[in-house]
Formats: C-alpha cells, sequence, structure tokens
C-alpha cells in the first residue's frame, strides 16, 4: 500500500501520535504500508525552506530508506525559489514537491505559480498541491487560512503537458466560483488523493467524478487518523481490482511516468 | 515496476488487522476473525446527501456501507432535504414521519431519535409522546440547530426526557468562522445540564473544535462527548478519553453528510485500550439507552 500523503515533524498547533520520523514510520509499516509520500508541517510557516527540506531528506534517509520518498516543498513568493527547486531535484533527488498556496500567500493565478509548475514539468517533477491542511472551521483564531480554489487550474494544467499534478486534501472544495471536480479533473493529468472525500459513498462518487486511474491512496497522517483513509476504500464496495489501483497501483504507475 | 498482487494483499491485511477491519475472503484469515468483537451503534445519523427518494430508499443505501464496516445500528433523526431554519410543527412531524418510516424498512438495524422544535414547545411536547411514549422511536435529538440550547424553552422538553429516562443529543459547535444564527455551543449545553442534572445529554460533535469543547463539558457528569460529525483529526478521542473518561465519550458519525469510515476510524485508530473502544463504539450507547429500551420490550 502506498501513502500518498504523509506528513512528518510537528504540526504547529497540537502534538500528534507519530509526529517523530521513527515512531511514523514505524506505525506506517504496521498498517499495512509499503511506501509513503511525506511532506513536512514545517514547511508551512517556515521561511528558511531550504532548511526545511534538507531536514525532510535527511529523516527520510535515516528513518524510511526505501520507504519514505520526500517531497520538499517550493514557496514560489520566496526570493530565489527557483534555487530550492534546483536542489529538490538535483541534491536530494527528489521525484516531487509539495505546495502549500494558501499558507504561502499566493493563488493558482499568480503567474509565478504557472511558472513553477512549468520549471518543475520540466525536470520531470511531481507537484503536490495541498488546497487545505485543516477543516477552515477548527483553525487556531489567529492561524485562519482559507482552503484554496482550484478553478485557474483548467485553463492553466492544458498548456503544460507534461505536468503531472495531484491535488490533495480537497475536501473543503469550492466556492461560489469554482468548477466542479469533475470539470478540473478533465483540464489534463491531475490525479486526487481521497484523505478529506467524504460523505456516504464519496470515494466512489469522486472515482465517478474523476476516473479510476486517477484516485490514489491517500491519508493525510499523522494529522488525521490513518484508519479513516484505509476504511473508505474498505467500504466503498470497490472491485478488487480498482480497490488494488487506489492503494498501490496509481501511485505506482504516476511515480514510474514522472520518473 | 508492475504490482506485486500477493504483497499488496499481504500488506493490506495487516492494516486491516491493525484496523479491526473486516476483510474479505481474500485475505488472511487472520484479519478476518480480528473484527466482530466490537457491538458498533451509532448515536448520530441523518437520512440527508444521499441518494433517493424515499425514506426506504435511503436507508436501503445506508445498510450495505454499515455492513462492511460492521456498523450493528444506528440511531437516526431528521435531515432529508435542504436545512430548514426554524421549522414548523408540520415540518416537525415530517421529519419525524420520514424518520420512522426508514426504521420500519429496517428496524433490526436503526432506531428513531425524535426532532422537536423549541418554538413550538407545546407541538414538541405532543411529538414526544407521539414518537416516544405511543411511538416507536428511544431517544431525541439532534433538535433544531439554530435555537441555543441554553434557552428555557428547553426546560419542559428535557424534564420530559428525565420522567422517560430517554438521552438527548444536543448540536454544537465552535467555529472559529463564526457559529450560525442560534447555533449552541457546548457552554449552552452546559448551563442547560446544570439545570437538569438528572437529564443525559450527548454533546454532538462536542463542539467541533473539540480540544475547547472536552474542556468546557468536562465538569458537567451528564455530559457525554459525541464525536460525530468532524474531520477524523488525531488526537480527539485519546484527548476525551483522558479528560473525561472512556465512558463519557460515544462514538456517531453524522452521516449523510460524513461517511461511517472516516468517524470509525476515531475509534479504531486512536492508541487506547480494546476496553475504551468497546465503550465508546457502542457500551456507551446502549448503557444510557438500556431503560428505555427495557420499557419498550427491547434488546440492547
Amino acid at each position: 500500500m502506498i501513502d500518498t500523503n504523509v506528513n512528518l515533524f510537528r504540526w504547529p498547533f497540537r502534538r500528534l501520535i507519530g509526529d517523530d520520523p521513527e515512531g511514523l514510520v514505524t506505525r506506517l509499516r504496521k498498517k499495512g504500508v509499503t511506501q509513503a509520500w511525506a511532506g513536512s508541517f514545517e514547511a508551512l510557516l517556515c521561511r528558511d525552506i531550504a532548511g526545511v527540506n534538507i531536514r525532510l531528506a535527511d529523516a527520510c534517509r535515516e528513518h524510511g530508506r526505501n520507504f519514505l520518498v520526500p517531497f520538499g516543498c517550493v514557496n514560489p513568493k520566496l526570493p530565489d525559489w527557483k534555487e530550492d527547486l534546483r536542489r529538490c531535484h538535483e541534491i536530494h533527488r527528489m521525484v516531487g514537491i509539495r505546495l502549500y498556496p494558501n499558507y504561502h500567500s499566493y493563488t493558482l493565478a499568480d503567474p509565478a505559480f504557472a511558472e513553477l509548475l512549468s520549471l518543475a514539468a520540466g525536470r520531470g517533477l511531481l507537484v503536490q498541491v495541498a488546497l487545505s491542511m485543516e477543516d477552515p472551521r477548527t483553525q487556531f483564531p489567529m492561524m485562519q487560512v482559507p482552503p484554496v480554489d482550484p478553478a485557474p487550474l483548467s485553463d492553466l494544467i492544458s498548456r503544460i503537458p507534461r505536468l503531472r499534478l495531484v491535488l490533495l486534501n480537497a475536501g473543503y472544495w469550492g466556492g461560489p466560483s469554482t468548477p466542479d471536480i469533475e470539470a478540473v479533473s478533465k483540464a489534463g493529468n491531475i490525479y486526487f488523493d481521497m484523505a478529506m472525500n467524504e460523505g456516504v459513498g464519496g470515494l466512489v462518487r469522486l472515482i465517478g467524478e474523476t476516473s479510476p486511474a486517477r484516485v490514489m491512496f491517500g491519508s493525510h497522517y499523522p494529522f488525521f487518523y490513518f484508519e479513516s483513509a484505509l476504511l473508505k476504500v474498505r467500504s466503498a464496495g470497490l472491485p478488487h481490482e480498482q480497490e488494488l489501483a487506489i492503494y498501490e497501483g496509481n501511485a505506482r504507475e504516476l511515480l514510474r511516468t514522472a520518473q | 515496476m508492475p504490482i506485486d498482487r500477493r504483497t499488496v494483499l499481504k500488506g493490506l491485511a495487516a492494516g486491516f488487522v491493525a484496523a479491526g477491519v473486516p476483510v474479505s475472503g481474500e485475505l488472511s484469515p487472520d484479519a478476518a476473525e480480528s473484527h466482530g468483537h466490537f457491538r458498533i451503534w451509532d448515536v448520530h445519523s441523518h437520512l440527508e446527501a444521499l441518494t433517493g427518494d424515499t425514506p426506504e430508499e435511503r436507508i436501503e443505501l445506508l445498510v450495505p456501507h454499515m455492513d462492511r464496516l460492521g456498523i450493528e445500528r444506528l440511531i437516526l433523526s431528521q435531515g432529508f432535504g435542504e436545512y430548514m431554519s426554524h421549522p414548523t410543527p408540520d415540518q416537525m412531524r415530517e421529519e419525524n414521519d420520514r424518520v420512522m418510516r426508514a426504521v420500519k424498512r429496517f428496524p433490526d438495524r436503526a432506531y428513531g431519535a425524535v426532532y422537536l422544535t423549541p418554538d413550538h414547545v407545546e407541538a414538541s411536547l405532543q411529538e414526544l409522546d407521539r414518537c416516544i411514549r405511543n411511538g416507536p422511536m428511544i431517544s431525541i435529538g439532534e433538535i433544531q440547530t439554530d435555537v441555543r440550547c441554553n434557552s428555557p424553552a428547553l426546560d419542559p422538553i428535557v424534564e420530559w426526557a428525565i420522567s422517560m429516562n430517554v438521552p438527548i443529543l444536543q448540536h454544537t459547535w465552535i467555529k472559529t468562522t463564526a457559529n450560525g444564527p442560534g447555533e449552541s455551543t457546548p457552554y449552552d449545553l452546559v448551563e442547560l445540564a446544570r439545570r437538569h442534572p438528572k437529564a443525559q445529554f450527548i454533546c454532538g460533535h462536542t463542539g467541533g473544535t473539540w480540544e475547547l469543547g472536552i474542556r468546557i463539558i468536562r465538569d458537567s457528569k451528564n455530559i457525554c462527548a459525541g464525536i460525530a460529525g468532524s474531520d477524523p483529526t488525531s488526537g480527539f478521542v485519546e484527548m476525551a478519553v483522558r479528560e473525561l473518561g472512556a465512558e463519557r465519550v460515544i462514538y456517531g458519525s453524522d452521516v449523510g453528510g460524513r461517511s461511517f469510515a472516516s468517524q470509525v476510524a476515531k475509534v479504531i485508530g486512536a492508541e487506547i485500550p480494546d476496553s475504551a473502544k468497546e465503550l465508546i463504539l457502542g457500551g456507551n450507547l446502549r448503557r444510557l439507552l438500556r431503560p428505555i429500551l427495557e420499557a419498550k420490550g427491547l434488546k440492547a
């Protein structure tokens, strides 16, 4: 089982069980995970993104060699951000990056975002965009971060054909001007995790709106209980081959095409 | 690299064993045996946000999902179409009629909980008699969510609940983005519970912002924390057990807006003893419901 959405280190507002890399790896292995794509909670608020990425790469190597796959962060609003992208690719040998547009104060209509996507695609890097990290209703009052509006992707993605984009935590989808998930998914090579997918039959609905080949297992662990994602797949009543594709096959195929 | 099907299945089986999830025959027998020791009752469910034109069709849709996660029984209350603010007595009765139709379709899988409107106290008291004293329902709530529950209008309803020994599920939230008009907080419920120390309350959603909600209800021993209807945020159930004791924490889902999966996961995934999980997933609810169930000749 490949978990495409885990996070290392500490969430700024709460201690989480599994927020130490060693504990996280031990628990994920016990739960049946064989590979985990890991971002860093530190990337949300730290300006020294280069340092964040070094610690992420080191922790993945030290505690999860051949298990944790680091997804470094690039913030295109920081000075000299292209150097962070270069280091992720050339120094840390990462296969992808994870972006947090709402925490980094840019929208998906920002030209810097488009440039970052183009450069990442040119390097063959996967790009994960976290549309949200937490229910806006429960956020710390002094740190309110609305979800990312994915609407600009519809036009943007078709202009970057080599891009492989993964939208994480799409649960707080929408706003009055946001196109439905089906419209965005048609724009190009967009994949979805299902950590924040909700409702009875929600996963089946997501697959119907996108594609059985575009939905991947993602837990948002350790912020969420891992079992939430596990039970969503388990209770969806999917054909067995489709279950396997979500648990592992789609992520493996995406990784292969990116490399 | 092609998928190694055997490896995937082995890994999944390990995950299900760890989660206590029912597994299909193709996975390991050990995994299959791991489930079944929890009797899961769900205190908080609705028919809204589901496909189907009738209550019967909607509960038919829910039951297979319950089966896949081993959920034995739902406590079902109002909610079918668009959110309704300040319902009339007729609308209140229509909501309850829908719930009773759904329960009648699967009497072994669901009980009904009556919907009431503090805007119309006399009609609500009549509805309590119709649906619980003389009808098939076995508990109260969620009550209308746009009247704060510290209102004196709730008092006769609570007195009725005490007289029949039935618990009350009360919606509560503390939203960083601001509560809706009349929406209750756990503070409001604590006020109500202090006025009625013999009543039993379930704090719906534990205020959503559960780190606050748990602290707010901590000293009110006649309030249990209902964990339904918020994101499956890690640590919720562990903190509730630590601060309230496992006997004051109750599982619910808040389907159809939520999934059973994300809400059961809060308990199954919590790092607490199995004995605590048993209480939270059903033991506590059955304890609260035992008097009314026995009075009606029903099994807990």
